[in-house]
This record gives structure tokens, sequence and C-alpha cells, in this order.
């Protein structure tokens, strides 16, 4: 299996995501830039964590215009794995594939440390590899995390179960304290009504193996290789 | 731009804050946004408006998050007599 990692100017976890798929997960990854204007060939797409375009104006909302953000409009729409991480993410919703926004952190702080996430949905491209409810421990490290929408989506995406993971304590409860940007409904990742996109404010990029501190998010790279077996089978 | 009503706007709530502490009892509703300027070569003043609003909607703003208002005024030395700002 083949990764596509989007690089654009600012980026700066490209490779922490290539690594996690060669090392990690054994696979095939290779970087696209953002004036691309197809895929090459991959068969699934990441969008690494950074700063594309220095967040200028807002996280994501320059970066939504490259080039290379139709070909993977057009990917996903016609069912590929894209997987937005942190910068990543802020690009797929500006874009209008996931729904919803990042705005700053309610403490208005730069965030970077470790946190628990519980796995709501396990029947998305990227997470069919855990189980449902199961805690994950991953760094975030982010400016603009806060997961905002209107009441009225927000209970369309519960209700359409497209909360993928919520912010827990170590024990899985979500609790006030356990939400580290003030995120609605303590929300930390969502996904398309397809179920192939999928958006996660923290790193699984830099939880791949022991040696980083937490192997838990090695699970989500699998997870699309499952997916994307099952696809062509 | 500003945040949305109903949007946590943490950066409008501490500079409500500070205002109070400093005496101005009678400030509340805070919010914080960004203000663009731009130039721009338009036939009159609606026809501006109506580009800048368009500009809004496609990029400066995020209509998740933000609320927008649009204000034009002619250029120094223009043929516009639209009359003032908006």
């Amino acid at each position: 299996m083949r990764f596509g990692i989007v690089r654009f100017p600012g980026s700066n976890c490209d490779a922490d995501c290539h690594r996690a798929v060669e090392e990690g997960l054994g696979e095939d990854a290779f970087y696209l830039w953002h004036r691309d204007r197809d895929l090459g060939g991959a068969d699934a797409i990441l969008l690494p964590g950074g700063f594309a375009y220095g967040d200028y104006l807002r996280a994501g909302a320059i970066a939504r215009f490259s080039p290379i953000m139709k070909a993977v409009e057009s990917f996903a729409r016609a069912g590929g794995p894209v997987l937005g991480i942190c910068n990543g993410f802020q690009i797929l919703c500006e874009a209008g594939l996931l729904p919803g926004a990042l705005a700053r952190n309610a403490a208005l702080r730069f965030l970077s440390h470790d946190v628990h996430l519980s796995v709501e949905r396990t029947d998305t491209a990227f997470t069919g590899a855990y189980r449902r409810g199961q805690v994950l421990r991953m760094p975030l490290s982010h400016g603009e995390g806060r997961f905002v929408a209107d009441a009225t989506t927000l209970d369309r995406l519960e209700e359409e179960g497209r909360v993928v993971f919520r912010y827990v304590d170590a024990e899985g409860n979500a609790t006030p304290e356990a939400n580290p940007n003030g995120s609605l409904r303590a929300i930390a990742g969502v996904c398309n009504e397809a179920r192939n996109v999928v958006g996660l404010m923290p790193h699984p990029d830099r939880a791949y193996a022991a040696i980083l501190g937490s192997n838990d998010g090695l699970g989500v790279f699998r997870s699309a290789l499952a997916a994307t077996a099952a696809a062509a089978s | 731009m500003v945040p949305r009503q109903g949007i946590l706007d943490p950066e409008g709530q501490t500079i409500g804050r500070a205002l109070r502490e400093l005496g101005y009892g009678g400030a509340s509703a805070v919010r914080a946004g960004r203000l663009i300027r731009l130039s721009l070569e338009a036939e009159d003043e609606a026809a501006a408006r109506d580009e800048a609003e368009r500009m809004c909607e496609e990029l400066l703003a995020n209509p998740v998050i933000e609320d927008f208002a649009v204000a034009v005024r002619p250029a120094a030395g223009s043929a516009a007599t639209g009359g003032g700002s908006a």
C-alpha cells in the first residue's frame, strides 16, 4: 500500500507521517507537493501537521486553495481514504471535506502534551484496527484545536456516529479536566458521511512506536491498510 | 470578522475583563475579531460592497465560526460620489 503525504509550505510533520508509515507500518510512503495536480497513484492520502502558509488568516484557510486540494477532494469523493492530522484536520474543515471548524484554544495558549482519547467509532477508514471505547495516549500540539460547530451540526454528528475520537482521562471518562482546549462535546476527531475522510487534532504520527512514548497511534495507519484491502477485494 | 454569537470568544472575554478592571464598568459583550483593509477598483460603491462580501464568504471569514461586516469608503481622489463610509 502507498500513502501519499501532502507537503504544504509550512508542513512540519510530513517526515513523522513518512516514518510512521514506513517504519511503523512497513508500507510505502511518498511525498506530494501542494502544487501537484494529481496524487501519484496513492492508495491513501495523509495531510500532515504543521503551519501551512504560516496559518495566515486562519489555520488551513489558504492551504485549501492549493492546486493539489482539487485532486484530494475528488479522491475523497470517490471514497479514497484521507486522514488529516492537526493542521491537516484544520485544512479538511476549511475545505469543507469535514464539518465544523478549529478555533483558538479556550485558554489561548499553545498546547503541547500527551492526551488520552477514546475511540468512539471503529467503522471509519482509520479506526478499524481499534476496539470501540479503547483509550489511546498520544501527543497533541496546537494553538487552534477547539472543535466548534453549531448545535444542529453537533447533534447530527452524534446521531450519525461521526464523532470518531473524544478527549478523555486515562480511565476513558470525558471529564472537563480531560478536555485540553475547550472543544465542544470533547470532540478530538470526526469523519465525513462516507467515513473515508477522518481528521483529528492529536498526533498518531508521533505515537507509532514504543520508543516515542506510545505506539497507540499506529492503529490509525494500520486501519487504512485493512480498509484499502477490504475495498479492493 | 468577529466570532459568531454563541461561539466562545476567550480573547474578547479577557479584553472585557481588563476593561472593567480599568474602570470601564459599562463595557460588556466584547468580541475580538480581525480587520482586513484593502483597495478595490469597482464601478461604484454597491459593486465594491458586493465584491467584498463575496471575498468574505469565499475566503476572508469562516461562516462556521465568524460573522463579517463590510464598510466601503471611496479612495481619496476617486471619482466615486457615494458619499462617505457605510
